[in-house]
């Protein structure tokens, strides 16, 4: 029996944490569906605080025992059964994910004083599946369940965008459903080809049999060729990011801070897994560098595209189409001799600089949501005086873009000076340029709408009043981002827990 | 008919259905079209999956469960998949038709402008 066969064929204490992840959400959508639509609401917010408990008892376990979490379903183990697993990076990601979704819950929450503007039931159902569908992408180790819970998370997604019903929204919500099936069939017949070549479809197992084969197979060439395509399809990284805009920025401003915050973030972590985890450190070395290419025309383009928005929600749908681009600048830099990739500086740089977009492109989402909810609309050019209207929003807004920004103090700050510090100790010299460059054009995309809402005079004029707790929210989740600004400058141990068990020595 | 012949046909089939859908996917531009190759494209990874559970079968076994498994589960999500968006189209196509008939559509554009 291989070493990885054995590590992941018993359950550790508290396994079970991980399957209550993944279905107390779930379970959750019977009582809703059965209660009175004026009753979800109260369950979903139970719910809320329910699985926070869950994530917080994993994070808690994780970090005291330093050993990531096991769990095998029912006893059978891989290749014939199902293992779960949260090791650092995972609960990075739970935790990242719990935050935002309990913070979009609480600014979701119907206003006693606007009960007219209360999201449908459907919102919170969704939201629900979005949950489990999540956590089941962080715990998953085999492809199969992978495949089930991204396929879960786009079923969740796509109805969140078109939930006015209108036919714009419709339409948006439609052509993401085709680019995420596009995706998940190309990563459905990269299963097929791995099982076929491999026999098993457990992700440590498969990393086993990779790295002792020694030259790769055409079929895990083919299978992480097509996997690249689909996850990046389902993430919009460029090219493949004409789906998001409409999408994320016709949605309700709840719904777009999950879609832009949480829900691309999936199918990066699914990359991340295979490209680190699976490929072997040759053909990710191949692939890396194709993927950075992408990543860097998606911090250009994208970028130049956000700078020419006229209205606030598109420019913030293109902003998220350009920071995913800084995630695939950290694929070369984290792969190098000697090192395992989670060692490195990239490694720490990437994560953070997922979990640092999260949490500020949420709150600024909520805070343009505020702000077209008081102005009755979101043209940038309207703007002039809005900072007297809605102070808190506005300084979010600002602080969310902080981060974009990459400027002191926040999360985007440091992530963005670890990948290009890696960038410049590996004299990539192009990455390098690719951050910085990138770097200025969030600049000008957030200063276009800061500058006139606080230091031009004008038109804006407030329509309707939107409740401080929302506002509330929304800064909260901008402060989060500036405060994971103060993390030390290296490798952070916390993210390096139970990688080097999953796939043996490093490289 | 030998055994690997059958399988090679199975295969050849599947990889032709793969590539139509592939091809389906990304050319076509109709939604409804797109939806359909989709499910070609489906159809051929089931297809190619019995070959492997046929192919890595052991022991004495008539075939692999696991892949069987699969696809069992697989249709299972692509018929959601499938009926999600046929429900998404009919939705757009009535939002269509009251698009086409309403009093003042300037003012229901502005309005879903600025939402």
């Amino acid at each position: 029996m291989t070493p990885a066969a054995s590590l992941s064929s018993a359950s550790s204490a508290f396994g079970a944490l991980l399957v209550l992840a993944v279905i107390v959400p779930l379970c959750g959508l019977v009582p809703m569906l059965l209660c009175a639509p004026r009753r979800v609401e109260q369950v979903a917010l139970l719910l809320l605080g329910l699985g926070g408990l869950i994530v917080g008892a994993i994070a808690v376990r994780v970090a005291a025992t330093g050993a990531a979490l096991d769990d095998v379903i029912g006893g059978w183990a891989p290749p014939l059964g199902m293992a779960l697993r949260a090791d650092g990076l995972s609960v990075v990601m739970l935790v990242m994910t719990a935050v935002v979704v309990v913070a979009t819950g609480l600014f979701a929450r119907t206003d006693r004083a606007a009960p007219t503007s209360a999201m449908p039931p459907a919102f919170w159902m969704l939201l629900m599946g979005l949950w489990s569908a999540l956590n089941l992408v962080f715990v998953a180790q085999d492809l199969f369940s992978l495949y089930v819970a991204l396929e879960l998370l786009t079923f969740a997604a796509v109805p969140l965008v078109c939930l006015d019903g209108s036919r714009k929204t419709l339409d948006a919500a439609l052509r993401y459903l085709l680019f995420a099936l596009f995706g998940s069939v190309l990563y459905l017949l990269a299963t097929a080809l791995l099982y076929g070549a491999y026999g098993t479809l457990d992700l440590p197992q498969l990393a086993q049999h990779v790295r002792a084969s020694g030259t790769p197979e055409p079929a895990l060439v083919l299978a992480l060729a097509l996997m690249s395509v689909g996850m990046a399809a389902k993430a919009a990284l460029f090219p493949l990011h004409l789906w998001l805009p409409p999408a994320h920025a016709g949605a309700p401003a709840a719904a777009s801070a999950l879609l832009s915050a949480l829900v691309i973030k999936a199918p990066i972590y699914l990359l991340v897994r295979i490209w680190c985890d699976l490929a072997g450190p040759p053909l990710a070395a191949a692939g890396a560098p194709l993927l950075a290419i992408m990543g860097a025309g998606a911090v250009w383009l994208c970028g130049v595209m956000a700078l020419r928005q006229g209205r606030l929600k598109l420019l913030i749908a293109y902003s998220t189409a350009a920071q995913i681009g800084y995630l695939f600048l950290m694929f070369p830099l984290a792969g190098i001799a000697g090192a395992a990739p989670w060692e490195t500086i990239a490694w720490t740089g990437g994560a953070l600089q997922l979990v640092s977009h999260a949490f500020s492109k949420a709150a600024m989402f909520m805070a343009a949501g505020l702000i077209a909810e008081a102005l009755g609309h979101d043209r940038i050019a309207d703007f002039g005086g809005l900072g007297r209207i809605l102070p808190v929003s506005v300084f979010a807004f600002g602080l969310g873009g902080l981060s974009l920004m990459g400027l002191p103090p926040s999360g985007g700050f440091v992530a963005k000076v670890m990948l290009l510090t890696a960038a410049v100790q590996q004299e990539r010299w192009w990455i390098a340029g690719v951050i910085l460059a990138g770097g200025l054009l969030a600049g000008g995309y957030v200063l276009r709408v800061v500058v006139p809402a606080l230091f031009r005079t004008g038109g804006a004029v407030a329509v309707a009043q939107v409740s401080p707790r929302r506002q509330g929210v929304a800064l909260g989740l901008a402060l989060v981002a500036v405060v994971l600004g103060f993390v030390p400058l290296q490798p952070i141990g916390f993210l390096a827990i139970g990688r080097a068990a999953l796939i043996g020595s490093a490289p | 008919m030998s055994g690997s012949f059958s399988l090679s046909v199975f295969g050849l089939a599947g990889a032709g259905l793969v590539a139509i859908g592939l091809f389906g996917l990304i050319v076509q531009g109709a939604a409804f079209r797109k939806i359909l190759a989709f499910n070609l494209l489906g159809g051929g990874i089931f297809l190619l999956m019995g070959v492997i559970a046929r192919r890595g079968a052991a022991a004495g076994f008539g075939g692999d469960p696991v892949p069987q498994a699969l696809v069992i589960t697989g249709i299972v999500v692509a018929f959601s998949a499938t009926a999600l968006a046929v429900a998404l189209l009919l939705r757009l196509q009535d939002a269509g038709e009251q698009n086409s008939a309403a009093v003042d559509d300037r003012d229901r554009a502005a309005r879903q402008g600025d939402a």
